[in-house]
């Protein structure tokens, strides 16, 4: 379970950006945190994994307080965060870096079950460069996979996962998570906008402007939002003219 | 040939207690074992100034050893080696230099290696350097390579010097006949207070010819890297280099690529990056539990390796 409490963060220049972020993300369900462009949807994510500091509040995972470790010691207890914007590495291997994560050299069979589960075919791709050779969706599917390939971790986190992946592959990448799910026993947090991604969902939590906006089961979001893109108001909250 | 020898061997050429095939092993100036094979023959220069290696168009698949090492102090090994390679061979050439050094006098080599490559022939030729020891003096490598290709022939340079070298120049001079290819991977650490000096010069004089240099480096401590090319396409040919270094520490790069069109239809590109290792790859390394200096190694190791 991930508790947070109070979370705020300006950028570097002054600019308040999260501003007191109160969460409760329990074990063993899929929670999907949605909400408009720029809200802090991703800013929340780095500070859990410990890419960015918060200027106050603390983190808790099961039970334990993280704020002040550092990204390694949080990898290590359990969290995982797959980028919104994959890295490139030039002379990386997918192979490497599946065993890089993994924490242990792979059996090709367990390759074929990771790159398998975001739509890849292991022999074309295992000793590609993870670098400006792979297409966007290419990179964005290992990048999943790259934290697909960690064992047990408490805190899986997927930044919009299903920004590039063409169409036809989405069912593949749900029965991904859905997988993930009832084999981890940790929580599961993927920031989307796509309403399939929605659709699985136990937990829903809408962000916007720093703040959680709204929080809870499926049944009880989903509607609101639906009829929140009816209104087509502008995402900063503003009216359009 | 002494023990140090077959150390540096090991590292240089895969040396496992023999090479199977066509070898010469110079140590300290002098040769210390050679052989050649029906297809490949090896003959010594007047004056153990060097060798001239003779393969025959029939030699398909086949691979000659040409190690050389210095072991010790106050050595200025020069050597001119030569190889002739027929029409339509193919074949794998294994050189590399090592310099052992625990006195206080500079040890150096300084190969200067010449290719004539046939008509459709194929080369790979491997390149290894390593500086080794602890004594006060210089381990120097100043290889000089020639290379002439013919029509269509085909020739992948691997070139490999990882570290213990003070200093290196390191010169390529090559000149490609019509739909001749050449390939050059240039890999490249430097430590400490070492200078490495690169320098290539390629002209593609027959039509479709074509040359990739693709040069990996990483500037370390406070080493001194220099990198200078010159592609000039005199005719309708392709051209492509990329010159990739990494800085850590007070590691220096300069880098100096130019192309020179002489031709319409000469298509020629230089990428060229210098920087220190990107923050977010750093990140993303230790967000999988890596500790930064581990991240760092990782991200040099497969830098240099791929
Ligand atoms: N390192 C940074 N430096 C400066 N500004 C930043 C930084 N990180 C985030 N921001 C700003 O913070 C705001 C929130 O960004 P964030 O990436 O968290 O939004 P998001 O909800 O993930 O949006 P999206 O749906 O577009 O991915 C944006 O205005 C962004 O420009
Ligand atoms: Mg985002």
């Amino acid at each position: 379970m991930l508790i947070l409490e109070n979370i705020t963060w300006s950028v570097p220049d002054g600019d308040s950006i999260l501003k007191g972020v109160d969460l409760v993300i329990p074990s063993g369900g899929l929670t999907v945190i949605t909400g408009p462009n720029g809200g802090g949807k991703t800013s929340l994510a780095k500070i859990v994994a410990g890419l960015y500091k918060p200027d106050s509040g603390r983190i808790l995972l099961d039970g334990e307080d993280i704020t002040n470790l550092s990204i390694t010691e949080r990898a290590r207890k359990g969290v995982g965060y797959a980028f919104q914007q994959p890295v490139r590495f030039k002379g990386i291997t997918v192979r490497d870096l599946l065993e890089l994560a993994a924490g242990h050299p792979l059996e090709e069979s367990e390759l074929c079950d990771i790159l398998g589960s975001v739509g890849l075919c292991t022999h074309d791709y295992i000793d590609r460069e993870v670098s400006t050779g792979l297409s966007g969706g290419e990179i964005k599917r290992i990048e999943i996979a790259s934290v697909l390939a960690r064992s047990d971790t408490k805190l899986t986190i997927f930044d919009e996962p299903e920004a590039g992946i063409d169409l036809w592959s989405f069912a593949g990448l749900i029965e991904a998570f859905q997988k993930l799910k009832t084999k981890n026993s940790g929580s599961i947090l993927i920031i989307s906008h796509q309403e399939r991604i929605l659709n699985i969902a136990d937990e829903i939590v809408v962000i916007a402007e720093g703040k959680v906006r709204a929080k809870g089961s499926r049944d009880e979001i989903m509607p609101v939002l639906l009829a929140d893109e009816k209104a087509a108001h502008c995402p900063r909250g503003k009216e359009v003219y | 040939m002494n023990k140090i020898t077959e150390k540096l061997l090991e590292v240089i050429s895969d040396w496992k207690g023999v090479f199977d095939g066509a070898f010469n092993i110079r140590e300290d100036g002098q040769c210390v074992g050679r052989q050649s094979s029906p297809n490949i023959r090896i003959d010594p220069l007047a004056g153990g100034a060097g060798l001239e290696i003779h393969v025959s168009s029939q030699a398909q698949g086949e691979t000659v050893y040409i190690p050389a090492c210095v072991t010790k102090s106050d050595v200025n090994d020069l050597v001119y080696n030569d190889f002739y390679i027929g029409d339509g061979a193919d074949v794998v050439i294994v050189a590399g230099c090592g310099v052992h050094n625990d006195g206080e006098g500079e040890a150096r080599h300084n190969g200067i290696h010449r290719f004539f490559v046939g008509k459709g022939a194929h080369v790979l030729y491997k390149e290894k350097h390593i500086g080794m020891g602890d004594g006060s003096g210089a381990r120097r490598i100043d290889p000089i390579t020639d290379i002439t290709l013919e029509e269509d022939a085909v020739m992948e340079m691997d070139t490999t010097q990882i570290s213990g070298v003070d200093s290196t120049v390191r010169t390529t001079n090559a000149n490609l006949a019509a739909r001749a290819k050449l390939i050059i991977h240039e890999r490249l650490m430097t430590n400490d207070q070492e200078t490495a000096k690169t320098d290539f010069t390629v002209n593609m004089n027959g039509e479709d010819a074509g040359v990739d240099l693709i040069s990996r480096s990483v500037a370390k401590d406070r080493s001194h890297q220099e990198y200078r090319s010159v592609i000039r396409g005199n005719t309708r040919c392709t051209g492509h280099s990329e010159c990739d270094a990494i800085l850590v520490g007070n590691g220096t790069v300069s880098a100096a690529p130019e192309l020179f069109a002489g031709h319409i239809d000469a298509a020629l590109i230089h990428e060229a990056a210098i920087g220190k290792i990107a923050g977010e790859q750093i990140l993303k390394l230790q967000t999988l539990g890596l500790t930064e200096e581990e991240a760092e190694q990782k991200i040099i190791d497969g830098f240099l390796k791929g």
